[in-house]
């Protein structure tokens, strides 16, 4: 069979391979808001918490901005629409959250013993928070850390326990009103890490959490807030999974990042949510004088992903990066891309995002770029590249770039392609299966952002990919 | 009179004799469908960036002219045919070579094409609009333009020198609706030149202009167009090229005038490997917006299209370019291309740039690049080593940057006048 006519072949079922995350438990929860939105409903989880009353301002504040917000326009995926918020639980969870691996509960330890997450982590990670639906069911950090005094902790403990650093940004960087899911988290959010690095502190080696939502037609709202004093440094990577139902699920997160002077903050996504998660998230970093915000961001899973990572370049000298991979398989949309606000000279960002569309997949890109007036000395490189598989997988670049003052210079490319029929041969011809040589076309084509993975994520996503190619060929 | 009532349409159509009752027909639903449609709003996708709250036709008159104006200065010398309008009246020309006319080739202005060849001028007018954002003023230009440009290219002519067309608003108010009908029959190869200015550089005037070109299988089109207009006027030059199988059409687009300018043009490949080109450079100065809407349409197998569009700014000027290509989920092997360059005089101009792509089918090679920046440092200073003065030196580097464009126009004449035109527009 000739690479052209594999290439035209209809994308099978693989749903079977993604077994690997498949399960659920079936399990008593201690707090349930039930289904749908009310005032009520805030007042369950406000009270379920134990929350201070400007919290329960803010998120009734929040509600009414989400109701009052319409849908986003003709420009986002018109699939939006069949959310049914009515039939969403908006906060599910078990009592308290364990700092011991022994003490958490031995169906959630299953659980998390399957994802293969735990024994890693202990080996080698700074710290673990893991959330389970609503709220982080295991949270643990080297006691080293603690002395030096970074906090890790979960959103709803950061809140209560260190007010006067967490009010200070909370809602700031990604205010209540950015958009209708942004309001939809603020006025339910629970869950989700706050980190402070004090000033100087460089963290070796990573933070990490990892979301699941177990419940059937759950919604996950985790919201987190990572503060990076002055001149420090730190890595936070957070994985997703979810079981496949029958109906969809919600997740909807805020994450929120700021680094002050100096400081550099690393974000690394794997999202590999069941593919009847609508996942739409917004996230931005806030970088001051002589700063670095990295967003890398991987998306296999979901239905339906909309996430554009943004960088407000503040500070003099401030520089911006997202690296992103995107993989849509049959029946889905990663409209992803990325934001990046010039509002300090001499800043810089960078954005590398490479899409594969396989099957009937949509991959879309979404970026804008903003250098306004006054600015001196600025400078943004884009780099998008589409990789499109089957006859029948669908690309599309939209960015925006807006440019004034003096001494900017902006730069975008973008290149849609298929894989070439002369590299397939060119590896067939020394004897390497057909799908096989497609695999490994697909993994040349985003090696280079691959290699900004942490090693072993890198590896996950390589065993991610040739799954979903899997099915694609041959 | 307010452009925008009814007795104003009513006069333009008893003043409009002679017209086949289906133009007529074509008339008064535009008309209807004109005071329909909604304004246009900055919040709609195809006006992101743009002023919207200038759009207002209110002091703007269209009245006919008392007597015949006097002929203009000719861009072309070497033309083999120039038709000229004044407020949209044909006042005379360069009559077309004999041999071409012996062999069928039709060049008149469009009223007298629309009463002697009603089936011909039929066949094409108003078959494919631009569609990108602007179907208010696509209406107003069907319902008010009185006449413009129809050339026909019979199977297999070949016209050697090129045509073309100028429009002149002659006073200050005036509204204009010129519009250019080119089509190019098999295997015909023709190219047409529009010129557009006011007369008169302190008027401000209203610009609802049109150009459509047709290339049926084989044919091969060369269109440029210059606008000129006075530096308060609004113009909406709204333009398509549709290429049927194996043919080329290449446009190329020169802005240097108006306050406010929304250019639009659709390519759109409909035959098998149809070419479509489009090529554009803009000159913006003071308070200047030129705002420029692409459509690269691959609705065919085979399809190659390439587009330029390259933008100078200067003093506060504002610049959008938003370009889409779009390759249907049957058009494979499509070579799709989109380069937007700005270049920066002034920290007060303002660049947008909204390139994209929207890919439906896999073979494919697309590419988009887009880069917003000032003259290069190193460049500038191997000029001053040379004891260039600064000035100069910056001014050689911009008329370099033009060049890439004027390379393109594949006749010197053409390029030379639009040389001529662009040194008397520019100064650092």
């Amino acid at each position: 069979m000739s690479a052209s006519e594999i290439i035209q072949q209809e994308t099978p079922d693989i749903s079977a391979e993604r077994d690997v995350g498949n399960f659920s438990y079936k399990t008593e929860y201690d707090f349930n808001a039930g289904k749908g939105l009310t005032e009520a409903t805030i007042d369950y989880i406000c009270d379920a918490k134990k929350e201070p009353d400007w919290i329960r301002e803010f998120r009734k504040k929040a509600l009414k901005i989400y109701n009052d917000k319409p849908m986003p326009g003709s420009w986002a995926s018109p699939d939006l629409a069949n959310i049914d918020m009515d039939r969403i639980s908006f906060y599910m969870a078990k009592g308290r959250q364990t700092r011991s691996w022994d003490e958490v509960p031995q169906d959630i330890k299953d659980t998390f013993e399957r994802l293969g997450v735990p024994e890693k982590e202990r080996a080698f990670l700074a710290g673990v928070e893991a959330q389970f639906d609503s709220e982080s069911s295991y949270s643990n950090m080297k006691e080293e850390l603690t002395k030096q005094g970074v906090i890790f902790v979960t959103s709803s403990e950061g809140l209560m326990k260190y007010p006067e650093i967490f009010r200070k940004w909370f809602g700031k960087v990604i205010p209540i009103g950015d958009n209708k899911y942004s309001a939809l988290n603020s006025a339910v959010f629970s869950g989700g890490s706050f980190i402070y690095i004090p000033k100087g502190v460089k963290l070796k080696q990573p933070l990490q959490a990892y979301f699941r939502i177990n419940a059937e037609e759950m919604g996950q709202f985790e919201r987190t807030l990572i503060i990076a004093d002055e001149g420090s440094e730190m890595m936070y990577m957070e994985g997703c999974t979810a079981p496949q139902y029958e109906t969809s699920a919600l997740h909807s997160a805020v994450v929120e990042l700021v680094a002050l002077k100096g400081a550099k903050i690393q974000y690394v996504t794997v999202q590999n949510w069941s593919n009847n998660v609508f996942n739409l998230v917004t996230k931005r970093g806030i970088a001051m004088e002589d700063a670095e915000v990295r967003w890398i961001d991987c998306n296999i899973g979901s239905r339906l992903t909309m996430k554009y990572p943004a960088v407000v370049l503040r500070g003099e000298r401030a520089r911006g990066e997202v690296l992103s991979i995107a993989l849509a398989n049959d029946g889905q949309h990663q409209d992803t891309g990325s934001k990046m606000i010039h509002a300090a000279d001499h800043t810089t960002s960078n954005i590398i995002s490479k899409s594969i569309s396989i099957g009937t997949g949509r991959s879309t890109y979404r970026g804008m770029v903003q250098i306004p007036r006054h600015l001196k000395h600025c400078k943004n490189n884009t780099e998008c590249d589409a990789l499109l598989i089957n006859t029948n997988s669908r690309t599309d670049t939209y960015p925006a770039i807006v440019v004034r003052g003096e001494g900017n210079s902006v730069q975008h490319e973008a290149s849609v392609s298929k894989v070439s029929e002369e590299q397939i041969f060119y590896m067939r011809q020394r004897g390497i299966p057909e799908n096989e040589a497609m695999s490994l076309a697909v993994n040349g084509f985003v090696n280079d952002l691959m290699r900004e993975f942490p090693m072993e994520y890198s590896v996950e996503l390589r065993r991610l990919i040739d799954l979903e190619m899997e099915g694609s060929v041959g | 009179m307010s452009l925008v009532s009814d007795s104003v349409f009513e006069a333009h159509l008893a003043s409009f004799v002679g017209m086949p009752e289906w133009l007529i027909e074509m008339k008064r639903e535009a008309w209807t469908r004109y005071k329909a449609l909604p304004m246009p709003v900055r919040k709609s996708e195809a006006w992101r960036f743009a002023t919207t709250d200038n759009l207002v036709l209110d002091g703007f008159s269209h009245e006919p002219l008392t007597e015949m104006p006097e002929q203009c200065e000719r861009p072309l010398v070497n033309c083999g045919g120039c038709l000229d309008f004044a407020d949209d009246v044909y006042v005379g020309g360069k009559a077309l070579d004999e041999t071409l006319s012996a062999k069928g080739v039709i060049f008149m202005p469009l009223d007298r094409a629309l009463r002697e060849h009603s089936e011909l001028v039929r066949a094409h007018l108003f078959e494919r609009m631009p569609d990108l954002g602007s179907e208010k003023f696509q209406a107003l230009h069907v319902a008010l333009f009185s006449t413009g440009v129809f050339l026909y290219v019979p199977r297999g002519v070949h016209v050697e020198l090129p045509l073309a067309g100028m429009h002149e608003a002659l006073r200050d108010g005036d509204s204009v609706f010129p519009h250019t009908l080119v089509v190019a029959d098999e295997g015909a190869s023709v190219t047409m030149f529009d010129v557009y200015r006011s007369r008169d550089d302190a008027a401000k005037n209203f610009v609802c202009a049109a150009a459509d070109v047709y290339a049926m299988p084989g044919a091969n089109v060369r269109y440029r167009m210059v606008q000129a207009w006075s530096q308060t006027s609004l113009a909406f030059h709204l333009n398509s090229t549709t290429a049927d199988k194996g043919s080329a059409v290449d446009s190329i687009t020169i802005n240097l005038g108006g306050a406010h300018i929304r250019g639009e043009q659709h390519g759109r490949i409909v035959g098998r490997g149809g070419d479509v080109r489009m090529h554009s450079l803009s000159l913006a100065g003071g308070d200047q917006e030129i705002d420029q809407r692409t459509l690269q349409t691959h609705g065919a197998e085979d399809g190659h299209s390439d587009l330029l569009y390259k933008n100078v700014l200067m003093g506060k000027a504002h610049t959008i370019f938003s370009g889409m290509i779009h390759v249907d989920a049957d058009a494979q092997r499509t070579d799709a291309y989109q380069t937007n360059r700005n270049l920066l005089l002034s920290p007060d101009a303002e660049a947008d740039s909204l390139p994209g792509l929207e890919i439906l089918a896999n073979d494919v090679k697309c590419s988009h690049g887009t880069s917003t920046g000032q003259l290069d440092e190193t460049q500038l200073f191997y000029l001053l080593a040379r004891g260039i003065p600064r000035r100069k030196a910056q001014e050689l580097m911009v008329f370099g940057f033009f060049e890439e464009v004027l390379a393109r126009f594949g006749n010197e004449d053409l390029a030379g006048y639009v040389r001529g035109l662009l040194t008397g527009s520019f100064s650092l």
